[in-house]
């Protein structure tokens, strides 16, 4: 009988601390935007933070994305062939990756090269009482390191999201065109000719815009709430990677619901 | 710890090389090129039955692309589809002007042709197209296929064949 109480208090608890970090986390939301001044009027501050989650993920993004349009371009080739339609794989290729593959992979990987390095920098300098410190000398920590952080995840992963695809494309023509031996000039002109600008390419980058801000809000906010501890920080990490990715999984559902419902 | 003047350098090449990407995707890989600027005007056509025709399929004449599908509705009125076209307006068009809805391939996407007539004044921003032919819908050929055909058997298997003949020659 005692058993079962104390079980139900758990779940309670469980689900009671669920809440409240939901709550915490949109006030810090919040937070974060209103500190967010300081980021772009000391803007070589943010600029700093790009370096580190824009420029150094630069390396796996251009590798992956060129690797995911070759395999792109081999197996939409495999089948396309079948039917006698072989010339639209330029078509298959770059819809597929500026849709969806661009954005969701790419969020993906800047979720987990990126975004945990975010939140173990935060989660350490919380341990060490770092931003402590600084608030002990009037500093906001919001404004000085989380505002920044923020932002510059925002703004790079669009331009991630748009590098991998166009690499996935250029994958893609590799393996098609220079290997395989698909027709160069309908390989572009059917994909110019099936591709839109407004309704393809800007809504590739309006989700990956929304996945830089789900997953740098993760990043921050774990790392912010992390325990001081050794253990607090490597779990904050963890659940930063495994919450972004799904976010970013259950917000491409939700986007693309919205976006192409097939007229 | 690098200098302020290196990491501003390297963010400065990551931030071109994403805007480049994003250009190449605009003017390469999608059609913001084709469609940019260059102004477009509006005609209108009935059709009795679109088929599979969709928003944005592509208009065409002589098989080459002069336009977009802008927008496809019922009337209600004359229980039509009125399919709205924009045509590039370096393209111009007369007004007698028919359109057809025909399909690229066996089972390719369907496109608007454009065949010019000969009248001497142009299409105009609003006007509509007066012929129209609609999509061949694949059940209609299929029973008027075998309606023929069974009615060729008929007049093959007996006499009674001959009426029917003939009362269809007597209708014009």
């Amino acid at each position: 009988m005692s058993d079962a109480s104390e079980l139900l208090r758990r779940l309670g608890a469980h689900v009671t601390g669920m809440i409240w970090r939901l709550g915490f986390a949109t006030r810090f939301f919040l937070l974060i935007l209103k500190h967010s001044g300081t980021s772009f009027r000391r803007f070589h501050l943010t600029v700093r933070e790009m370096y580190f989650s824009g420029v150094q993920s630069l390396i796996i993004i251009i590798v992956s994305g060129l690797f995911v349009g070759m395999v792109l371009g081999l197996q939409g080739y495999d089948t396309l062939v079948r039917y006698g339609s072989s010339e639209a794989l330029g078509v298959l290729v770059a819809l597929s990756l500026v849709r969806e593959l661009g954005p969701v992979v790419a969020g993906l990987l800047f979720a987990s090269r990126a975004g945990s390095a975010i939140t173990a920098e935060i989660g350490l300098m919380k341990a060490t009482e770092q931003l402590d410190a600084m608030e002990m000398m009037a500093v906001d920590p919001i404004a000085r390191v989380v505002a920044p952080r923020f932002w510059a995840g925002v703004i790079s992963m669009p331009l991630l999201a748009a590098l991998f695809s166009a690499m996935g494309v250029f994958g893609g023509y590799l393996v098609g065109v220079r290997m395989i031996g698909v027709d160069e000039g309908s390989f572009w002109s059917q994909m110019k000719a099936a591709v839109d600008f407004g309704d393809d390419v800007l809504n590739g980058v309006i989700k990956s815009f929304v996945f830089g801000i789900a997953i740098t809000w993760i990043a921050v906010f774990e790392g912010y709430d992390a325990p001081p501890t050794a253990e607090g920080v490597s779990g904050a990490t963890t659940r930063t990677v495994v919450t972004a990715s799904l976010w970013v999984l259950a917000l491409d559902f939700v986007l693309t619901a919205l976006m192409f419902r097939g007229d | 710890m690098m200098s302020r003047k290196t990491l501003d350098l390297w963010v400065g090449v990551f931030v071109a090389i994403g805007f480049g990407a994003l250009l190449f995707l605009a003017l390469k890989v999608a059609n913001l090129s084709s469609f940019a600027g260059a102004g477009a005007y509006q005609i209108n056509a009935k059709f009795d039955n679109i088929g599979g025709l969709k928003v944005r399929a592509p208009v065409k004449s002589s098989g080459v692309v002069v336009g977009r599908v802008r927008e496809i509705h019922f009337d209600n009125q004359t229980f039509e589809a009125v399919v709205t076209m924009s045509i590039e307006s370096r393209y111009q068009f007369p007004k007698d002007t028919s359109a057809k809805i025909l399909t690229s391939g066996l089972l390719g996407e369907q496109f608007i042709g454009l065949s010019a007539g000969g009248d001497t004044v142009n299409l105009h921003d609003g006007d509509a197209l007066k012929i129209t032919q609609s999509a061949v819908v694949l059940e209609n050929l299929i029973s008027q296929f075998l309606y023929s055909a069974a009615e060729g058997g008929g007049k093959a298997a007996e006499g009674g064949g001959k009426a029917v003949e003939g009362a269809g020659k007597k209708k014009p």
